[in-house]
């Protein structure tokens, strides 16, 4: 046994797969528009960008950490038990990053509040470990996380950014129109922010909107009828 | 003007569709299909649309005066302005603020259409010139511009262009529009400010409220001391009678205000048989049974409005006979309709009543029901099918 293994080539670490387990989430195979996954949180939490980064960074520590685990654990893991032992492990990674947060980000935890004790039903993260963390090794795991977590975090940004600068009138808190209630900038000639898209609603919109831009740029996403 | 028909081929071929919509639309063309089974007639898309947009200018006209007529009164403070008082300046002042929004609703939307048209190859339908239309008669006529353009333009791509175009829209779209503005813009779409156009900018007189007859009737849910007329429904009724209801001598969106015009239109839609009556019907109908379901077991005063008051006031007959018949987005089977109508007239009046946040509940009722028409015509057919195959077996 051990002579086979010595004997076959290492994959070198960026192998052409193992990059592809990072790119293909990014846009082909992304698992918010392509597999409408993790939608509930696309919608929760992108009123501002800064939520969306830092809830992208949660479910990053969370994904990435969780499908190491559940790798080094998949050939011990009694199948029929297995969603019990994913959630554990979820729970407890979900646990620590809520924990770090509230010490360090007071006011972001406070924004975000339950969302991030939900990061356990992202079903991104745990359709991750079904699908893949659990017929993969360690390494290709943790690239597979980085790619989803990268093709979420991507559909975070872009939502927000709409909701934020059309809704909100801001870009980071900085206010990119002027002062809304002083009547200065943009607002003085009637400019007002759009109350829809504040409303949680309208993520469902802007999250279709980027499915639509990008299956008229990839007709091969388009599913047949 | 055939001269300026672009070749399939050449270099302005990608602007044909256009060419081919103004063509049609200013001639009754010379072809008829040859063959299927296709009724051999002159009348197309457009001249139903046209019939529709014809049933709409007495609606328009009147809110054009309206809106001239509250421009005034907010100003001299008295609610008795006579009809005839200032006639020339109402009317000047109100095409001042109409005209300017239907030229945006249509510039727009029609652009976006004709985008798409020339974008997919299609051929231009023109489902826009009635939303075109409905769009400025249903927003308050102090509306911004630039808001009717960003209203449209979404009301067009995501109710109508995802969805494949005219004839394909699950909702309606100057509906669509109006609920943008409306949850959007809530400042410049509800409350006391706008419905007498320029009135947000002056200083009203003592006891005077800019508020629609629905936005006072709201107040009467609430406790006593926060009502906008004391004295109660009587007191209502003498400050908006049902005739003031009736001749549209009331403040509120452009053109939802006067029953005599929209009947006057209805009456266009019925003899031409573009609308449906059994809408028409229904909705009022389950308008009116709501209505009197609340007469009957009243919790506060708001409930014991005269039923036929009700259904008069705020945009209820408008949508009952310009949105709610719809056909694209209505029901499409018989009982369907009647269904549709019945639930659509009783929302409409549910949520207006109980819920005063939205005094208008006939957008929510309409969008509502337009999402539902599917799975009514499904139920419709699966129980005839159903009844049909009982009698099958039994015989």
């Amino acid at each position: 046994m051990s002579e086979n293994q010595e004997k076959a080539p290492r994959e070198p670490l960026f192998s052409k797969k193992n990059k592809r387990l990072m790119t293909d989430p990014i846009d082909n195979d992304n698992p918010v528009t392509l597999q409408v996954l993790g939608i509930c949180s696309a919608l929760a939490i992108t009123v501002s960008i800064e939520q969306a980064l830092v809830m992208t960074g949660s479910v990053f520590f969370v994904l990435g950490m969780g499908n190491i685990i559940i790798s080094m654990l998949r050939n011990l893991i009694p199948s029929r038990i297995r969603i019990i032992v994913q959630l554990v492990v979820v729970a407890a990674l979900v646990i620590i990053v809520n924990e770090v947060l509230k010490a360090y980000m007071p006011d972001i935890a406070e924004k975000l509040s339950v969302f991030v004790g939900l990061i356990i039903t992202n079903c991104i993260i745990m359709g991750r470990f079904e699908a893949f963390a659990m017929g993969n090794k360690p390494w290709p795991s943790f690239l597979d996380a980085v790619g989803n977590t990268l093709g979420y975090g991507i559909v975070l940004v872009l939502v927000s950014l709409m909701r934020e600068v059309f809704g909100a009138g801001k870009l980071f808190g900085f206010e990119l129109f002027g002062d809304r209630i002083a009547k200065t900038g943009l607002y003085k000639y009637g400019y007002m922010d759009n109350n829809l898209i504040i409303l949680a609603p309208f993520a469902l919109f802007a999250v279709a909107l980027i499915i639509w831009a990008q299956r008229a740029r990839n007709k091969a996403l388009i599913e047949d009828e | 003007m055939r001269k300026f028909e672009p070749e399939h081929d050449g270099k302005w071929a990608k602007l044909h569709p256009v060419w081919d919509g103004f063509y049609t639309f200013l001639f009754t063309p010379g072809e008829t299909t040859q063959k299927g089974a296709h009724i051999r007639d002159g009348i197309d898309l457009k001249r139903t649309m046209f019939m529709v947009v014809l049933a709409l200018v007495p609606c328009l006209l009147f809110g054009i005066y309206n809106t001239g007529h509250w421009h005034y009164v907010a100003e001299t403070g008295n609610y008795n302005l006579p009809f005839m008082d200032m006639f020339g300046d109402k009317l000047i002042y109100g095409l001042w603020q109409v005209i300017p929004i239907v030229i945006v609703s249509y510039l727009v939307g029609l652009g976006v259409e004709f985008a798409f048209c020339i974008k997919n190859g299609h051929a231009i339908q023109e489902g826009f010139l009635v939303s075109g239309m409905l769009i400025p008669l249903i927003v308050p006529a102090d509306v911004p511009l630039w808001m009717v353009a960003v209203a449209t333009v979404f009301a067009v791509v995501i109710g109508k262009e995802v969805f494949g175009g005219t004839g394909m829209n699950i909702v309606n779209v100057a509906l669509t529009a109006r609920a943008f503005l409306f949850f959007g813009y809530p400042t410049m779409m509800s409350g006391d400010k706008v419905w007498m156009s320029g009135s947000g900018d002056m200083t009203l007189a003592d006891g005077f409220s800019g508020a629609t007859p629905l936005g006072e009737l709201a107040s009467f849910t609430g406790p006593k001391a926060d009502w906008a007329i004391q004295g109660g429904l009587e007191a209502f009724s003498a400050k908006w009678s049902l005739m003031d209801s009736f001749y549209g001598l009331v403040p509120g969106s452009i053109g939802e205000t006067s029953v005599i015009a929209i009947l006057l239109g209805a009456a266009l839609l019925l003899y031409t048989g573009i609308a449906s009556w059994k809408i028409m019907v229904s909705f009022i109908l389950g308008g009116l049974g709501m209505a009197f379901l609340f007469n009957a077991f009243p919790a506060n005063l708001y409930m014991e409005l005269d039923a036929f008051h009700q259904i008069f006031l705020g945009g209820f007959m408008f949508g009952a006979v310009f949105m709610a018949t719809d056909p694209v987005t209505a029901a499409q089977t018989s009982t369907g309709k009647y269904i549709y109508g019945l639930l659509g007239g009783a929302f409409a009046i549910l949520v207006r009543v109980v819920n005063p946040a939205y005094p208008e509940g006939v957008m929510m009722a309409i969008l509502f029901m337009n999402v539902m028409a599917p799975m009514i015509d499904h139920y419709v057919i699966q129980s005839n099918i159903k009844r049909r195959l009982k009698r099958l077996k039994t015989a």
